[in-house]
Protein backbone atom coordinates (compact mmCIF):
# COMPACT_ATOMS: atom_id res chain seq x y z
CA UNK A 1 0.00 0.00 0.00
CA UNK A 2 2.64 2.51 1.10
CA UNK A 3 5.03 1.17 -1.53
CA UNK A 4 2.48 1.75 -4.28
CA UNK A 5 2.07 5.39 -3.23
CA UNK A 6 5.83 5.95 -3.15
CA UNK A 7 6.39 4.34 -6.55
CA UNK A 8 3.44 6.27 -7.99
CA UNK A 9 4.66 9.63 -6.70
CA UNK A 10 8.23 8.97 -7.84
CA UNK A 11 6.98 8.07 -11.33
CA UNK A 12 4.79 11.16 -11.40
CA UNK A 13 7.71 13.41 -10.38
CA UNK A 14 10.02 11.87 -12.98
CA UNK A 15 7.40 12.24 -15.73
CA UNK A 16 6.63 15.82 -14.70
CA UNK A 17 10.34 16.71 -14.92
CA UNK A 18 10.83 14.95 -18.27
CA UNK A 19 10.09 18.01 -20.51
CA UNK A 20 13.00 19.82 -18.86
CA UNK A 21 15.50 17.16 -19.91
CA UNK A 22 14.16 15.15 -22.83
CA UNK A 23 14.02 15.97 -26.53
CA UNK A 24 10.58 16.64 -28.04
CA UNK A 25 10.36 13.27 -29.79
CA UNK A 26 10.43 11.01 -26.71
CA UNK A 27 8.03 13.45 -25.09
CA UNK A 28 5.49 12.87 -27.85
CA UNK A 29 5.91 9.16 -27.22
CA UNK A 30 5.21 9.78 -23.55
CA UNK A 31 2.07 11.68 -24.57
CA UNK A 32 1.03 8.57 -26.45
CA UNK A 33 1.72 6.61 -23.28
CA UNK A 34 -0.54 8.90 -21.22
CA UNK A 35 -3.34 8.39 -23.72
CA UNK A 36 -2.99 4.60 -23.85
CA UNK A 37 -2.41 4.44 -20.11
CA UNK A 38 -5.85 5.94 -19.52
CA UNK A 39 -7.52 3.63 -22.05
CA UNK A 40 -5.80 0.60 -20.52
CA UNK A 41 -6.71 1.47 -16.93
CA UNK A 42 -10.31 1.30 -18.10
CA UNK A 43 -9.82 -1.87 -20.13
CA UNK A 44 -8.18 -3.54 -17.15
CA UNK A 45 -11.16 -2.74 -14.91
CA UNK A 46 -13.21 -4.69 -17.42
CA UNK A 47 -10.73 -7.50 -18.12
CA UNK A 48 -8.40 -7.85 -15.14
CA UNK A 49 -11.00 -7.09 -12.48
CA UNK A 50 -14.39 -8.04 -13.92
CA UNK A 51 -13.22 -10.83 -16.21
CA UNK A 52 -14.69 -9.47 -19.45
CA UNK A 53 -12.32 -9.22 -22.41
CA UNK A 54 -13.45 -6.54 -24.84
CA UNK A 55 -12.16 -6.77 -28.40
CA UNK A 56 -13.85 -3.52 -29.29
CA UNK A 57 -12.34 -1.06 -26.86
CA UNK A 58 -10.86 0.96 -29.75
CA UNK A 59 -14.41 2.09 -30.49
CA UNK A 60 -14.29 4.31 -27.43
CA UNK A 61 -10.78 5.55 -28.15
CA UNK A 62 -12.03 6.63 -31.58
CA UNK A 63 -15.11 8.23 -30.04
CA UNK A 64 -12.83 10.39 -27.92
CA UNK A 65 -10.67 11.43 -30.86
CA UNK A 66 -13.72 12.20 -33.04
CA UNK A 67 -15.30 14.14 -30.19
CA UNK A 68 -12.19 16.31 -30.16
CA UNK A 69 -12.37 16.72 -33.94
CA UNK A 70 -16.07 17.60 -34.01
CA UNK A 71 -15.74 20.04 -31.12
CA UNK A 72 -12.68 21.91 -32.32
CA UNK A 73 -13.21 21.71 -36.10
CA UNK A 74 -16.95 21.66 -36.69
CA UNK A 75 -18.35 23.44 -33.67
CA UNK A 76 -15.47 25.74 -32.95
CA UNK A 77 -15.41 24.75 -29.29
CA UNK A 78 -11.77 24.97 -28.37
CA UNK A 79 -11.91 24.58 -24.62
CA UNK A 80 -10.26 21.24 -23.85
CA UNK A 81 -12.37 20.87 -20.70
CA UNK A 82 -15.45 21.14 -22.90
CA UNK A 83 -13.96 18.59 -25.32
CA UNK A 84 -13.39 16.21 -22.42
CA UNK A 85 -16.95 16.74 -21.22
CA UNK A 86 -18.34 16.00 -24.69
CA UNK A 87 -16.12 12.90 -25.00
CA UNK A 88 -17.24 11.58 -21.61
CA UNK A 89 -20.93 12.18 -22.33
CA UNK A 90 -20.63 10.61 -25.79
CA UNK A 91 -18.85 7.58 -24.35
CA UNK A 92 -21.58 7.10 -21.73
CA UNK A 93 -24.36 7.54 -24.30
CA UNK A 94 -22.78 4.89 -26.53
CA UNK A 95 -21.56 2.56 -23.75
CA UNK A 96 -24.91 2.19 -21.99
CA UNK A 97 -26.91 0.66 -24.88
CA UNK A 98 -23.92 -1.28 -26.26
CA UNK A 99 -23.09 -2.50 -22.77
CA UNK A 100 -26.68 -3.48 -22.03
CA UNK A 101 -26.49 -5.85 -24.98
CA UNK A 102 -22.93 -7.07 -24.47
CA UNK A 103 -22.94 -7.80 -20.74
CA UNK A 104 -25.68 -10.36 -21.20
CA UNK A 105 -22.90 -12.54 -22.61
CA UNK A 106 -19.55 -13.65 -21.25
CA UNK A 107 -16.18 -14.93 -22.49
CA UNK A 108 -15.89 -15.30 -26.26
CA UNK A 109 -19.46 -14.17 -26.93
CA UNK A 110 -18.88 -10.93 -25.10
CA UNK A 111 -15.59 -10.49 -26.95
CA UNK A 112 -17.13 -11.10 -30.37
CA UNK A 113 -20.05 -8.78 -29.72
CA UNK A 114 -17.76 -5.94 -28.65
CA UNK A 115 -15.64 -6.65 -31.73
CA UNK A 116 -18.76 -6.40 -33.90
CA UNK A 117 -19.74 -3.05 -32.41
CA UNK A 118 -16.20 -1.76 -32.90
CA UNK A 119 -16.23 -2.74 -36.57
CA UNK A 120 -19.70 -1.28 -37.01
CA UNK A 121 -18.39 2.04 -35.79
CA UNK A 122 -15.34 1.73 -38.03
CA UNK A 123 -17.59 1.24 -41.06
CA UNK A 124 -19.67 4.21 -40.03
CA UNK A 125 -16.57 6.41 -39.83
CA UNK A 126 -15.36 5.06 -43.12
CA UNK A 127 -18.55 5.34 -45.15
CA UNK A 128 -20.16 8.55 -43.90
CA UNK A 129 -17.72 10.70 -45.73
CA UNK A 130 -19.64 13.95 -45.36
CA UNK A 131 -19.85 13.66 -41.58
CA UNK A 132 -16.59 11.97 -40.68
CA UNK A 133 -14.26 12.65 -43.58
CA UNK A 134 -14.14 8.95 -44.47
CA UNK A 135 -10.71 7.39 -44.74
CA UNK A 136 -9.08 10.82 -44.53
CA UNK A 137 -10.43 11.31 -41.03
CA UNK A 138 -11.06 14.68 -39.43
CA UNK A 139 -8.56 17.28 -38.36
CA UNK A 140 -8.33 18.14 -34.69
CA UNK A 141 -7.41 21.73 -33.90
CA UNK A 142 -5.33 22.83 -31.00
CA UNK A 143 -7.55 23.26 -27.94
CA UNK A 144 -7.23 25.83 -25.19
CA UNK A 145 -6.23 24.49 -21.77
CA UNK A 146 -8.00 26.07 -18.79
CA UNK A 147 -8.90 28.98 -21.04
CA UNK A 148 -5.33 29.54 -22.27
CA UNK A 149 -4.72 29.25 -26.03
CA UNK A 150 -0.91 29.26 -26.10
CA UNK A 151 -1.13 30.67 -29.63
CA UNK A 152 2.40 32.06 -29.47
CA UNK A 153 3.79 28.49 -29.20
CA UNK A 154 4.54 26.28 -32.17
CA UNK A 155 2.81 22.92 -32.27
CA UNK A 156 5.68 20.91 -30.82
CA UNK A 157 6.21 23.24 -27.90
CA UNK A 158 2.49 23.22 -27.16
CA UNK A 159 2.36 19.43 -27.19
CA UNK A 160 5.53 18.84 -25.19
CA UNK A 161 4.98 21.51 -22.54
CA UNK A 162 1.48 22.64 -21.48
CA UNK A 163 -0.41 19.83 -23.15
CA UNK A 164 2.08 17.27 -21.87
CA UNK A 165 1.59 18.35 -18.27
CA UNK A 166 -2.15 18.54 -18.71
CA UNK A 167 -2.23 15.01 -20.09
CA UNK A 168 0.03 13.77 -17.31
CA UNK A 169 -2.36 15.35 -14.82
CA UNK A 170 -5.28 13.53 -16.42
CA UNK A 171 -3.43 10.22 -16.22
CA UNK A 172 -2.53 10.86 -12.57
CA UNK A 173 -6.12 11.68 -11.65
CA UNK A 174 -7.37 8.72 -13.70
CA UNK A 175 -4.92 6.41 -11.92
CA UNK A 176 -5.91 7.58 -8.44
CA UNK A 177 -9.61 7.27 -9.24
CA UNK A 178 -9.10 3.78 -10.68
CA UNK A 179 -7.03 2.75 -7.65
CA UNK A 180 -9.89 3.80 -5.40
CA UNK A 181 -12.45 2.04 -7.58
CA UNK A 182 -10.71 -1.31 -7.48
CA UNK A 183 -10.08 -1.07 -3.73
CA UNK A 184 -13.66 -0.07 -2.92
CA UNK A 185 -16.61 -2.26 -1.93
CA UNK A 186 -17.69 -1.96 -5.59
CA UNK A 187 -14.27 -3.29 -6.61
CA UNK A 188 -14.49 -6.44 -4.49
CA UNK A 189 -17.85 -7.22 -6.08
CA UNK A 190 -16.28 -6.90 -9.53
CA UNK A 191 -13.53 -9.34 -8.53
CA UNK A 192 -16.16 -11.76 -7.25
CA UNK A 193 -17.85 -11.60 -10.67
CA UNK A 194 -14.55 -12.42 -12.36
CA UNK A 195 -13.87 -15.36 -10.06
CA UNK A 196 -17.30 -17.01 -10.00
CA UNK A 197 -20.37 -15.12 -11.21
CA UNK A 198 -22.81 -17.78 -10.03
CA UNK A 199 -21.52 -17.83 -6.50
CA UNK A 200 -21.39 -14.02 -6.60
CA UNK A 201 -25.12 -13.89 -7.35
CA UNK A 202 -25.86 -16.02 -4.32
CA UNK A 203 -23.90 -13.57 -2.22
CA UNK A 204 -26.13 -10.76 -3.44
CA UNK A 205 -23.86 -9.37 -6.18
CA UNK A 206 -25.81 -7.67 -8.96
CA UNK A 207 -23.72 -9.25 -11.67
CA UNK A 208 -25.18 -7.65 -14.81
CA UNK A 209 -25.59 -4.21 -13.37
CA UNK A 210 -22.02 -4.10 -12.10
CA UNK A 211 -20.70 -5.48 -15.39
CA UNK A 212 -22.53 -2.67 -17.17
CA UNK A 213 -21.07 -0.05 -14.84
CA UNK A 214 -17.57 -1.44 -15.39
CA UNK A 215 -18.18 -1.37 -19.15
CA UNK A 216 -19.26 2.29 -19.03
CA UNK A 217 -16.30 3.30 -16.86
CA UNK A 218 -13.94 1.51 -19.25
CA UNK A 219 -15.54 3.34 -22.17
CA UNK A 220 -15.13 6.72 -20.49
CA UNK A 221 -11.45 6.08 -19.75
CA UNK A 222 -10.86 5.00 -23.36
CA UNK A 223 -12.63 8.10 -24.70
CA UNK A 224 -10.55 10.43 -22.52
CA UNK A 225 -7.43 8.65 -23.79
CA UNK A 226 -8.78 9.06 -27.32
CA UNK A 227 -9.06 12.84 -27.03
CA UNK A 228 -5.39 12.96 -26.04
CA UNK A 229 -4.43 10.81 -29.04
CA UNK A 230 -6.48 12.96 -31.42
CA UNK A 231 -4.92 16.19 -30.24
CA UNK A 232 -1.42 14.71 -30.26
CA UNK A 233 -1.64 13.68 -33.92
CA UNK A 234 -4.02 16.49 -34.89
CA UNK A 235 -6.21 13.91 -36.58
CA UNK A 236 -9.12 11.62 -35.80
CA UNK A 237 -8.57 8.66 -38.06
CA UNK A 238 -11.00 5.76 -38.70
CA UNK A 239 -8.12 3.36 -38.09
CA UNK A 240 -8.42 4.28 -34.42
CA UNK A 241 -11.62 2.21 -34.36
CA UNK A 242 -10.21 -0.67 -36.40
CA UNK A 243 -10.05 -4.05 -34.68
CA UNK A 244 -6.26 -4.26 -34.84
CA UNK A 245 -6.18 -1.17 -32.65
CA UNK A 246 -8.32 -3.01 -30.07
CA UNK A 247 -5.84 -5.84 -30.48
CA UNK A 248 -2.98 -3.52 -29.62
CA UNK A 249 -4.78 -2.48 -26.43
CA UNK A 250 -5.07 -6.13 -25.41
CA UNK A 251 -1.43 -6.73 -26.38
CA UNK A 252 -0.34 -3.92 -24.05
CA UNK A 253 -2.47 -5.30 -21.22
CA UNK A 254 -1.06 -8.81 -21.60
CA UNK A 255 2.48 -7.49 -21.97
CA UNK A 256 2.30 -5.62 -18.67
CA UNK A 257 0.13 -8.20 -16.91
CA UNK A 258 -3.59 -7.91 -16.31
CA UNK A 259 -3.50 -9.50 -12.88
CA UNK A 260 -1.96 -6.40 -11.34
CA UNK A 261 -3.03 -2.79 -11.09
CA UNK A 262 0.11 -1.32 -12.65
CA UNK A 263 0.45 -3.99 -15.36
CA UNK A 264 -1.44 -2.17 -18.10
CA UNK A 265 0.47 1.07 -17.46
CA UNK A 266 3.79 -0.75 -17.68
CA UNK A 267 2.52 -2.61 -20.75
CA UNK A 268 1.54 0.61 -22.51
CA UNK A 269 4.91 2.24 -21.82
CA UNK A 270 6.95 -0.79 -22.91
CA UNK A 271 4.81 -1.36 -26.00
CA UNK A 272 5.10 2.22 -27.21
CA UNK A 273 8.85 2.50 -26.74
CA UNK A 274 9.54 -1.02 -28.02
CA UNK A 275 7.43 -0.47 -31.13
CA UNK A 276 9.10 2.85 -31.79
CA UNK A 277 12.63 1.53 -31.48
CA UNK A 278 11.87 -1.61 -33.51
CA UNK A 279 10.30 0.45 -36.29
CA UNK A 280 13.48 2.49 -36.63
CA UNK A 281 15.58 -0.68 -36.85
CA UNK A 282 13.64 -3.07 -39.06
CA UNK A 283 10.62 -3.11 -41.29
CA UNK A 284 9.79 -6.50 -39.82
CA UNK A 285 8.94 -4.94 -36.46
CA UNK A 286 5.51 -6.57 -36.43
CA UNK A 287 7.17 -9.96 -36.53
CA UNK A 288 9.37 -9.10 -33.55
CA UNK A 289 6.40 -7.72 -31.62
CA UNK A 290 4.52 -10.94 -32.34
CA UNK A 291 7.40 -13.00 -31.00
CA UNK A 292 7.54 -10.85 -27.88
CA UNK A 293 3.85 -11.52 -27.33
CA UNK A 294 4.33 -15.28 -27.76
CA UNK A 295 7.20 -15.32 -25.28
CA UNK A 296 5.20 -13.32 -22.74
CA UNK A 297 2.09 -15.49 -23.02
CA UNK A 298 4.01 -18.77 -22.88
CA UNK A 299 6.65 -17.96 -20.29
CA UNK A 300 5.24 -15.09 -18.25
CA UNK A 301 1.46 -15.26 -18.36
CA UNK A 302 1.32 -12.71 -15.57
CA UNK A 303 3.18 -10.22 -17.76
CA UNK A 304 6.16 -8.02 -17.00
CA UNK A 305 4.76 -6.88 -13.67
CA UNK A 306 4.11 -10.50 -12.69
CA UNK A 307 7.69 -11.31 -13.66
CA UNK A 308 8.99 -8.42 -11.57
CA UNK A 309 6.92 -9.54 -8.60
CA UNK A 310 8.23 -13.09 -8.89
CA UNK A 311 11.83 -11.82 -9.04
CA UNK A 312 11.26 -9.56 -6.05
CA UNK A 313 9.79 -12.45 -4.05
CA UNK A 314 12.82 -14.56 -4.97
CA UNK A 315 15.30 -11.88 -3.94
CA UNK A 316 13.54 -11.43 -0.63
CA UNK A 317 13.66 -15.21 -0.20
CA UNK A 318 17.41 -15.28 -0.88
CA UNK A 319 18.03 -12.53 1.61
CA UNK A 320 16.04 -14.38 4.23
CA UNK A 321 17.97 -17.57 3.54
CA UNK A 322 21.25 -15.68 3.75
CA UNK A 323 20.28 -14.20 7.07
CA UNK A 324 19.23 -17.61 8.38
CA UNK A 325 22.66 -19.10 7.55
CA UNK B 1 -46.18 -18.17 14.63
CA UNK B 2 -46.53 -17.55 10.90
CA UNK B 3 -44.34 -19.63 8.63
CA UNK B 4 -41.11 -18.16 7.28
CA UNK B 5 -41.21 -20.22 4.14
CA UNK B 6 -44.31 -21.79 2.72
CA UNK B 7 -44.98 -23.81 -0.38
CA UNK B 8 -48.49 -24.62 -1.50
CA UNK B 9 -49.12 -27.47 -3.85
CA UNK B 10 -45.85 -26.92 -5.70
CA UNK B 11 -45.18 -28.99 -8.78
CA UNK B 12 -42.27 -28.88 -11.17
CA UNK B 13 -42.42 -30.79 -14.41
CA UNK B 14 -39.66 -31.35 -16.94
CA UNK B 15 -41.52 -32.59 -20.00
CA UNK B 16 -43.36 -35.64 -18.80
CA UNK B 17 -41.17 -36.07 -15.74
CA UNK B 18 -42.59 -34.85 -12.44
CA UNK B 19 -39.64 -33.66 -10.40
CA UNK B 20 -41.98 -32.36 -7.72
CA UNK B 21 -45.70 -32.93 -7.37
CA UNK B 22 -48.05 -31.34 -4.89
CA UNK B 23 -45.44 -30.33 -2.32
CA UNK B 24 -46.99 -28.37 0.52
CA UNK B 25 -44.89 -27.47 3.50
CA UNK B 26 -44.30 -24.68 5.95
CA UNK B 27 -41.10 -23.91 7.80
CA UNK B 28 -41.27 -21.70 10.86
CA UNK B 29 -38.65 -19.80 12.80
CA UNK B 30 -36.26 -21.70 15.07
CA UNK B 31 -36.38 -24.85 13.02
CA UNK B 32 -33.55 -26.97 11.71
CA UNK B 33 -35.06 -28.96 8.89
CA UNK B 34 -33.40 -31.81 7.07
CA UNK B 35 -34.60 -32.86 3.65
CA UNK B 36 -33.83 -36.49 2.92
CA UNK B 37 -34.49 -38.86 0.06
CA UNK B 38 -32.89 -40.89 -2.73
CA UNK B 39 -30.99 -39.29 -5.56
CA UNK B 40 -33.66 -38.10 -7.95
CA UNK B 41 -36.30 -37.79 -5.24
CA UNK B 42 -36.56 -34.05 -5.93
CA UNK B 43 -34.44 -32.62 -3.09
CA UNK B 44 -32.35 -30.29 -5.17
CA UNK B 45 -35.33 -29.24 -7.28
CA UNK B 46 -37.15 -28.37 -4.07
CA UNK B 47 -34.26 -26.28 -2.81
CA UNK B 48 -33.97 -24.59 -6.21
CA UNK B 49 -37.65 -23.72 -6.03
CA UNK B 50 -37.34 -22.48 -2.44
CA UNK B 51 -34.41 -20.25 -3.37
CA UNK B 52 -36.24 -18.72 -6.30
CA UNK B 53 -33.89 -20.19 -8.86
CA UNK B 54 -36.61 -22.27 -10.47
CA UNK B 55 -40.15 -21.14 -11.06
CA UNK B 56 -42.52 -23.97 -10.17
CA UNK B 57 -44.82 -25.26 -12.91
CA UNK B 58 -47.71 -24.75 -10.54
CA UNK B 59 -48.22 -23.78 -6.91
CA UNK B 60 -46.88 -20.90 -4.85
CA UNK B 61 -43.72 -20.28 -2.83
CA UNK B 62 -43.65 -17.52 -0.26
CA UNK B 63 -40.86 -16.23 1.95
CA UNK B 64 -41.94 -13.97 4.81
CA UNK B 65 -45.30 -13.70 3.10
CA UNK B 66 -43.85 -12.56 -0.24
CA UNK B 67 -44.22 -14.51 -3.45
CA UNK B 68 -40.68 -15.49 -4.38
CA UNK B 69 -41.34 -17.92 -7.24
CA UNK B 70 -38.45 -17.47 -9.68
CA UNK B 71 -37.20 -14.15 -8.26
CA UNK B 72 -33.57 -15.19 -8.56
CA UNK B 73 -30.73 -15.41 -6.09
CA UNK B 74 -29.75 -11.74 -5.84
CA UNK B 75 -33.14 -10.51 -4.64
CA UNK B 76 -33.53 -13.46 -2.33
CA UNK B 77 -30.16 -12.74 -0.76
CA UNK B 78 -31.38 -9.23 -0.08
CA UNK B 79 -34.63 -10.52 1.40
CA UNK B 80 -32.67 -12.66 3.82
CA UNK B 81 -32.21 -16.10 2.34
CA UNK B 82 -28.76 -17.52 1.70
CA UNK B 83 -27.62 -20.74 0.12
CA UNK B 84 -24.50 -22.85 -0.08
CA UNK B 85 -24.02 -25.59 -2.64
CA UNK B 86 -23.12 -29.23 -2.51
CA UNK B 87 -20.19 -28.68 -4.83
CA UNK B 88 -17.86 -26.19 -3.29
CA UNK B 89 -18.25 -22.75 -4.82
CA UNK B 90 -15.41 -20.43 -4.02
CA UNK B 91 -13.68 -17.42 -5.53
CA UNK B 92 -10.30 -19.09 -6.14
CA UNK B 93 -8.28 -15.90 -6.51
CA UNK B 94 -9.86 -13.97 -3.65
CA UNK B 95 -8.60 -14.13 -0.10
CA UNK B 96 -10.71 -15.36 2.80
CA UNK B 97 -11.16 -11.74 3.83
CA UNK B 98 -12.28 -10.65 0.37
CA UNK B 99 -14.64 -13.59 0.01
CA UNK B 100 -16.44 -12.77 3.23
CA UNK B 101 -16.36 -9.07 2.36
CA UNK B 102 -18.30 -9.75 -0.84
CA UNK B 103 -21.23 -10.96 1.25
CA UNK B 104 -20.88 -8.25 3.89
CA UNK B 105 -20.81 -5.55 1.21
CA UNK B 106 -24.07 -6.90 -0.24
CA UNK B 107 -25.63 -7.18 3.16
CA UNK B 108 -24.70 -3.66 4.20
CA UNK B 109 -25.86 -2.28 0.83
CA UNK B 110 -22.46 -0.88 -0.06
CA UNK B 111 -22.03 -2.35 -3.54
CA UNK B 112 -22.36 1.13 -5.05
CA UNK B 113 -19.76 2.74 -2.83
CA UNK B 114 -17.32 3.40 -5.63
CA UNK B 115 -14.55 5.46 -4.11
CA UNK B 116 -14.37 4.49 -0.44
CA UNK B 117 -11.71 2.14 0.84
CA UNK B 118 -12.89 -1.37 1.60
CA UNK B 119 -9.87 -2.07 3.80
CA UNK B 120 -10.61 0.97 5.93
CA UNK B 121 -14.34 0.34 6.23
CA UNK B 122 -14.54 -0.55 9.91
CA UNK B 123 -18.11 -1.81 9.75
CA UNK B 124 -17.36 -4.24 6.92
CA UNK B 125 -14.06 -5.40 8.39
CA UNK B 126 -15.56 -6.01 11.84
CA UNK B 127 -18.31 -8.16 10.39
CA UNK B 128 -15.85 -10.03 8.21
CA UNK B 129 -13.66 -10.75 11.21
CA UNK B 130 -16.62 -11.83 13.32
CA UNK B 131 -17.65 -14.42 10.74
CA UNK B 132 -14.06 -15.55 10.28
CA UNK B 133 -13.62 -16.05 14.04
CA UNK B 134 -16.80 -18.04 14.31
CA UNK B 135 -15.73 -20.37 11.52
CA UNK B 136 -12.19 -20.64 12.83
CA UNK B 137 -10.37 -18.84 10.00
CA UNK B 138 -7.18 -17.37 11.36
CA UNK B 139 -5.24 -16.40 8.25
CA UNK B 140 -7.58 -14.06 6.46
CA UNK B 141 -5.15 -13.13 3.71
CA UNK B 142 -4.78 -16.63 2.25
CA UNK B 143 -6.20 -17.11 -1.22
CA UNK B 144 -9.20 -19.41 -1.28
CA UNK B 145 -7.53 -21.71 -3.83
CA UNK B 146 -4.76 -22.50 -1.37
CA UNK B 147 -7.13 -23.77 1.36
CA UNK B 148 -7.74 -27.43 2.10
CA UNK B 149 -10.91 -29.00 0.70
CA UNK B 150 -12.59 -28.90 4.11
CA UNK B 151 -11.65 -25.27 4.65
CA UNK B 152 -13.00 -24.38 1.19
CA UNK B 153 -16.30 -25.96 2.11
CA UNK B 154 -16.34 -24.07 5.39
CA UNK B 155 -15.53 -20.81 3.59
CA UNK B 156 -18.40 -21.41 1.18
CA UNK B 157 -20.81 -21.87 4.07
CA UNK B 158 -19.24 -18.99 6.03
CA UNK B 159 -19.77 -16.61 3.11
CA UNK B 160 -23.46 -17.54 3.08
CA UNK B 161 -23.62 -16.80 6.82
CA UNK B 162 -21.85 -13.48 6.25
CA UNK B 163 -25.03 -12.32 4.50
CA UNK B 164 -26.66 -12.50 7.95
CA UNK B 165 -29.62 -14.33 6.46
CA UNK B 166 -32.80 -15.23 8.25
CA UNK B 167 -32.91 -18.56 6.49
CA UNK B 168 -30.01 -20.57 5.20
CA UNK B 169 -30.25 -23.48 2.78
CA UNK B 170 -27.39 -25.90 2.72
CA UNK B 171 -26.98 -28.57 0.09
CA UNK B 172 -25.06 -31.35 1.85
CA UNK B 173 -22.87 -29.09 3.96
CA UNK B 174 -20.70 -32.03 4.96
CA UNK B 175 -20.32 -33.91 1.67
CA UNK B 176 -16.75 -34.74 0.88
CA UNK B 177 -15.68 -34.15 4.47
CA UNK B 178 -14.29 -36.86 6.73
CA UNK B 179 -16.65 -38.32 9.34
CA UNK B 180 -14.74 -36.76 12.22
CA UNK B 181 -14.95 -33.32 10.68
CA UNK B 182 -18.65 -33.65 9.91
CA UNK B 183 -19.76 -33.17 13.48
CA UNK B 184 -17.39 -30.30 13.91
CA UNK B 185 -18.86 -28.56 10.86
CA UNK B 186 -22.40 -29.16 12.07
CA UNK B 187 -21.61 -27.75 15.49
CA UNK B 188 -20.02 -24.67 13.91
CA UNK B 189 -23.14 -24.26 11.78
CA UNK B 190 -25.52 -24.48 14.68
CA UNK B 191 -23.42 -22.10 16.79
CA UNK B 192 -23.11 -19.66 13.90
CA UNK B 193 -26.84 -19.76 13.32
CA UNK B 194 -27.45 -18.95 16.97
CA UNK B 195 -25.01 -16.09 17.22
CA UNK B 196 -26.07 -14.53 13.90
CA UNK B 197 -29.77 -14.78 14.53
CA UNK B 198 -30.40 -17.17 11.65
CA UNK B 199 -33.99 -18.19 12.18
CA UNK B 200 -34.07 -21.41 10.22
CA UNK B 201 -31.64 -23.83 8.64
CA UNK B 202 -32.77 -26.10 5.86
CA UNK B 203 -30.32 -28.73 4.74
CA UNK B 204 -30.19 -31.60 2.34
CA UNK B 205 -28.31 -34.38 4.06
CA UNK B 206 -27.49 -38.00 3.34
CA UNK B 207 -25.77 -38.81 6.59
CA UNK B 208 -28.54 -40.12 8.82
CA UNK B 209 -26.44 -39.75 11.98
CA UNK B 210 -26.27 -36.04 11.35
CA UNK B 211 -29.95 -35.86 10.46
CA UNK B 212 -31.04 -37.52 13.66
CA UNK B 213 -28.62 -35.63 15.88
CA UNK B 214 -29.08 -32.05 14.69
CA UNK B 215 -32.46 -31.59 13.04
CA UNK B 216 -35.78 -30.71 14.61
CA UNK B 217 -37.70 -31.99 11.67
CA UNK B 218 -37.20 -34.40 8.81
CA UNK B 219 -38.92 -33.96 5.47
CA UNK B 220 -38.69 -37.13 3.41
CA UNK B 221 -39.11 -36.83 -0.34
CA UNK B 222 -39.87 -39.79 -2.54
CA UNK B 223 -40.55 -39.54 -6.26
CA UNK B 224 -41.22 -35.84 -5.98
CA UNK B 225 -43.72 -36.09 -3.16
CA UNK B 226 -43.52 -35.46 0.55
CA UNK B 227 -43.69 -38.90 2.06
CA UNK B 228 -43.20 -37.84 5.64
CA UNK B 229 -42.74 -34.63 7.61
CA UNK B 230 -42.08 -35.30 11.27
CA UNK B 231 -39.52 -34.99 14.09
CA UNK B 232 -36.44 -37.22 13.78
CA UNK B 233 -37.52 -39.58 16.57
CA UNK B 234 -40.81 -40.31 14.85
CA UNK B 235 -39.07 -40.60 11.48
CA UNK B 236 -36.39 -43.02 12.57
CA UNK B 237 -38.94 -44.98 14.61
CA UNK B 238 -40.67 -46.03 11.42
CA UNK B 239 -38.38 -48.69 9.96
CA UNK B 240 -40.46 -49.17 6.84
CA UNK B 241 -40.43 -45.44 6.07
CA UNK B 242 -36.69 -45.19 6.63
CA UNK B 243 -36.15 -48.17 4.35
CA UNK B 244 -38.21 -46.56 1.56
CA UNK B 245 -36.54 -43.20 1.88
CA UNK B 246 -32.92 -44.04 2.46
CA UNK B 247 -32.64 -47.67 1.47
CA UNK B 248 -32.51 -50.81 3.59
CA UNK B 249 -28.79 -50.90 4.13
CA UNK B 250 -28.99 -47.71 6.16
CA UNK B 251 -31.35 -49.17 8.73
CA UNK B 252 -29.56 -50.15 11.86
CA UNK B 253 -30.94 -52.92 14.05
Amino acid sequence: MKLAAVVGLAALAALAAAPLVLEPYPLTLLLQFFAYGLALLGLNLLFGYTGLLSFGQALFVALGAYSAAVCTRKLGWHSFELVLGVAVVTAVVVAVPVGLLCVRYVSIFFGMLTLAFGMLFHSFLFKFYTVTGGDGGMLVERPSLLGMRFSEMDKTTFLTRPFYWYALGLLAVGTVVMWRLVHSPFGVHLSAIRENPRKAEYLGVEVRRLRLIAFVIAGVYAAVGGTLLGIRTGLADPELAYWTHSGNLIFMTVLGGFSSFAGPLVGAAVFIFLQDSLMSVTQYWRLVMGMVLVVIVVLFPRGLVGLAQALRARVIGWRRDARAD
Amino acid sequence: MPALIETRDVSKRYGSFNALSGVTLAIAADEFVSIVGHNGAGKTTLVNVLTGLLRPTSGTVTFKGMDVAGVGPVRLARLGMARAFQLVHIFPGLTVRQTLAVAVVSQTGKAFHFLTSLARDAQVQERVEAVARLFGFEQLDLEARSLSQGAKKLLDVASAFALRPEVILLDEPTSGVSTGDKHQIMRVLVDAAKSFGVKAIIQIEHDMDLVSEYSDRVIALHQGQVLADRPPAAFFGDAELVATVVGKRRVRD
